[in-house]
Parts: structure tokens; sequence; C-alpha cells
């Protein structure tokens, strides 16, 4: 592939993202206007809220394929900050975790995305895992309070794994070396966030549109049966048709979809389960309405581990 | 001519130092205000919040509107003249009135100093606590500096603040935050009300600080 094909299959990519999101942003000022009248609807409200971090979210997009490996790093580097300081926020962690937390926020998080940025792969897919998972207890003893002390401990390197460890899988594409592929990684990060996150967005719409029978009416009752099988099959399609920025062909794609969008629907299952769990609905404010960055994330932080090592084992050299 | 140009330093490094806090406060504890209450007028008033950390000083300066500035941290002297650095901070950065906790037996000493500087135009920050709080309870039972002080102004609104978190971020015996997001919840203001009773002042004025904390269904 040469330079130039490279920069027009971004174009395309973009320019696809950016007309979606027109016509999406459209739809729902329209909706609002013809049913809610300019006031206040809680469907319509939270469709149009999602769309705006949809923008966001392909801006943040255009910038990782435009702005080159460093900066992608250094974006999801942030993402990982604000993810794991909701996470710790909301996770009650007692003082005496200052040590810990001042460990795992100071030195484990910028660590682990240096070493996806050094390509040092042996390394970052063990670091969290194995060596901070080690270190992160032995630092709490050396505080003095020991309460609850396997409850805190868990709790923190959970945090880690899910905020800083997997959502570094998504950068770390960035480093795998496939065949006929060189120079295109990037479109890895972009097709598993658009199947990923579209797949939410499907989901919900189906939900909405057909939604009957409710999965898990305790944890998360908007889910349902309808909306998991049309978005999802939906989801697939997407994935399947934006195959050709990817090293996969159609068939592969959509079963790719697949795989991403089953396990992103258990991530938005377990995330909203610790959610239950502490008692709140959303993860944080940090988008207006609409929540924390943890909740856009949640579909996310689960499939992109799966993601890499199915690309990895298949395709990489 | 050499003070001048040391004053001058002395300024500049103040207000980087100023900057540098108040631009790490917001990126570490991600600092938002929650106000019940309307912006209030621009006049001097009196913020009393929970104390369980240095960085409550930090938090509220970041969220304090700017009609009310300046604003003055009322603290302890014992500390905060207890180093080169906590000096430099008091004197030059926080501005802090600094009163001796030390000597209870000129307990009007340091009531007259705080009346002056709301005579002369300041708000004052002050943690009725009289310590950081490091106990598990919510809120130590407040010293009763701020009945007085409402006794003796009673025209002066006293604001509730509750700020959450900043003994997680940064607890009492650390000297530098880790990240977990902060608020500072602005109550509606009380005012000493005529021959009203100490004991029913402090409990008043405890219950609304309280009543701010998040997840007691108090604050919007």
């Amino acid at each position: 592939m040469n330079d130039e094909s490279l920069l027009q299959t971004k174009q395309l990519l973009l320019a696809g993202a950016f007309s979606v999101l027109v016509v999406a942003s459209v739809v729902g000022a329209a909706l609002k206007l013809r049913f809610a009248r300019g006031r206040s609807h809680t469907v319509i409200d939270n469709l149009n809220s999602r769309i705006k971090a949809w923008w966001v979210m392909v801006l943040l997009l255009s910038v990782s394929l435009l702005a080159g490996p460093t900066v992608t790093v250094v974006l999801f580097a942030f993402m990982s900050f604000v993810a794991l300081r909701e996470y710790t926020t909301l996770c009650a962690t007692p003082p005496a975790d200052h040590t810990v937390l001042a460990v795992m926020f100071y030195a484990v998080l910028p660590l682990q995305y240096v070493l996806i940025l050094g390509g040092w792969e042996r390394l970052f897919e063990v670091f969290i895992p194995v060596v901070a998972f080690l270190l992160l207890p032995i630092v709490a003893c050396i505080g003095t309070d020991r309460d609850r002390f396997l409850g805190r401990i868990a709790t923190l390197q959970w945090g880690v794994m899910v905020c800083v460890y997997c959502l570094s899988f998504l950068p770390a594409l960035l480093a795998l070396d496939i065949a006929g592929f060189e120079g295109r990684n990037v479109f890895l990060i972009a097709w598993l966030v658009i199947v990923v996150q579209g797949g939410d967005v499907l989901q919900y719409i189906w939900g909405k549109l057909l939604g009957k029978r409710r999965i898990a009416p305790v944890l998360s009752p908007s889910k349902t049966l309808e909306g998991l099988v049309g978005g999802v099959a939906t989801a697939t399609l997407l994935g399947a048709s934006l195959y050709w920025v990817t090293p996969f062909t159609p068939l592969q794609s959509g079963l790719m979809s697949l795989l991403v969008c089953l396990v992103g629907f258990g991530g938005g299952l377990v995330m909203s389960a610790i959610k239950r769990d502490r008692g709140v609905k959303d993860w944080g404010t940090i988008i207006e309405g609409h929540g924390g960055m943890l909740d856009r994330l949640d579909s996310l932080v689960f499939a992109a581990p799966v993601f890499y090592l199915a690309v990895r084992h298949w395709w990489a050299r | 001519m050499p003070e001048r140009v040391d004053a001058l330093t002395t300024r500049c490094i103040a207000r980087a130092l100023g900057i540098a806090i108040r631009v790490a406060t917001h990126a570490v504890t991600g600092v938002r205000a929650i106000r019940s209450a309307a912006p209030m007028a621009d006049r001097p008033r009196v913020y009393f919040a929970n104390h369980a950390s240095h960085g409550d000083i930090a938090l509220i300066r970041a969220t304090l509107p700017k009609s009310a500035r300046p604003s003055r941290p009322v603290a302890g002297s014992d500390y905060w003249d207890g180093s080169a650095l906590r000096r430099f901070l008091a004197r030059h950065v926080f501005d802090v009135l600094r009163i001796d906790r030390t000597a209870a037996w000129i307990a009007t000493v340091p009531l007259n100093r705080m009346i002056d500087a709301l005579d002369h135009g300041d708000s004052l920050i002050l943690f009725p606590e009289g310590t950081r709080n490091a106990s598990g309870a919510p809120l130590l039972p407040f010293k009763c500096g701020l009945f007085y002080l409402g006794q003796s102004r009673p025209a002066i609104e006293l604001v509730p603040v509750w700020i959450d978190n900043a003994g997680r971020a940064m607890p009492k015996g650390r000297w530098f935050p880790v990240p977990i997001l902060c608020t500072v919840s602005f109550g509606a203001p009380l005012r000493a009300e005529a021959g009203e009773d100490k004991a029913a002042f402090m409990r008043r004025a405890e219950a609304a600080v309280l009543a701010l904390q998040p997840g007691t269904g108090a604050t919007p």
C-alpha cells in the first residue's frame, strides 16, 4: 500500500463517520423538534447526548488517525487516567491507600503506555498482570493500615486491569506486525472503536424499537434480547462492510465483529454490576448529562484485549 | 532598589506557584463546584467548611466565584510558620490569616483579627473543626469562633461548604495528591440571629455543612 492510498482510506473512513454523525444529529434535532417540541424528553434527550458523545469520540479518532502513533498513545493514556480516577473515586478507597494509588497513577499507568509506545510487546503484555499485580500489594504492606487488606488491594488491582491494562490494548494494536499491512495498524483501532461503539448504539436503537424481553432486569433494565440480537447482527454487517480498512476478508471481518460485540456486551453487563454494587447510576460526570468516561468505554475495554489476541494469533507475524 | 527587585521576584514566584497549584488541583482532582444557592452578592462573607486535608484550601480557592475574592483562609500559625516553604505559601500564595491556636487565654485576639479582615473587605475561609479530621466521623464538633464572628458582624453571610474526598486525595501527613475526583458544595448562607443560643447555633452550622454531603439527597 502506498502513502496516497493510505491517505485516501483515512479520508474515506472519516468522511463516512462524519456523514453518519451529521445525519444522526439532524435526525436527533428533528425528533426533538417534532416529538418533544423543545421540552425535555428522556429518550430523545438521551439519544441526543449519545450523539454528542459520538462527535467527541469521532474527533478523537480523527486525531489518532491523522496525528500519528505518539499522539494516539498519549490520548489513550489520558483516557486511562480519567477512567481510573472515576473507578478509584467510586470504589471508596480509604485514605490509607494513598501510597498504592500514587504508584498506580504515577508509575504503573505511564510505564504501561511507555512500553506500548516503545513497542515492547513481551513487556507490556505482562507488566500489569504480573509485575504490578505483585508490586501493588507489597507497596500496600508498607502502610500501617491493614484493615480489609485483601478486599482493598483486589479492588485496586481490578481497577488497573480494567482501566489501564485492558484499555491499553487499543493503542497496542499499533505494535502488531502484519504482513502487507505495514503502516496501517491505526485502522484496526478505528475499526474496533466503530464496530464496538456502533454495536452499543445499534443495540440501544433496536432495544428502543422492538425491545420486550429483558436479559438482565436487575443489572441493566434497558438491555433486551431483541436489542442484543438486532444490534449484534447489524453491527456484524457494519463490521463486515468495513473489511476494506482491515487485513480481514469480509467473512473474517464479520466473524470478528460478532466476537467483539458479544464480548463488549458482556463488558457492559460487568461494569453495570460494579456500578450497582457501589449504588450509583453513572461512573462520573465528564460527559455532559451522560455519565463518565467508563460509561462510554465499558464495552471497549472488554473487547480490546480479545480482539488484540485474536489478531495477533491469526494475522501477526 | 534591591528591596523592590526582591519584592517583584517574590510576587512573580508567588503568582507562578499559585497558578501551578490551581492547574494541578484541577488536573488531579477534576474539582467541580456544586452551588445550591444563586451566586451571592458581591460583599465579604465567611465560608465555613469541613477540613480533612491541606488540599481543602486549594480546592475552595479553585471553586470560589471571582466575586468572592480575595478570600483568606484562617489557619493555625503553629503549622504555617513551621517551615520556610509553608511560611512563603501562607504569606504570599494563599494569604493565610494565621492565628495562634495554642494560646487559648487570648482567644479574643484571633477573633479581632478576623473581624478586622472582614471590615477591610476580605472574605474568610474558616475550618471550624479546628484541625484536619482524620477520625473517620464525617465532622468533628465545631469550635465556637464562627458563633462569635456571626454575633459581632450579624450582617455577614455565613456560607456552609462541604468539601468531598479531599481527605482521600491528600490525607493528613501526605504532601502530594493522588487522582480522586473532588467536589466542593456551597450551601445557602446562614446568619447569626440576635440572642441566639450558642449551642443551638453550633448545631445549626454543623447540620448545614453535613447536609451538603453528596449522597444525602440535600444537594441538587
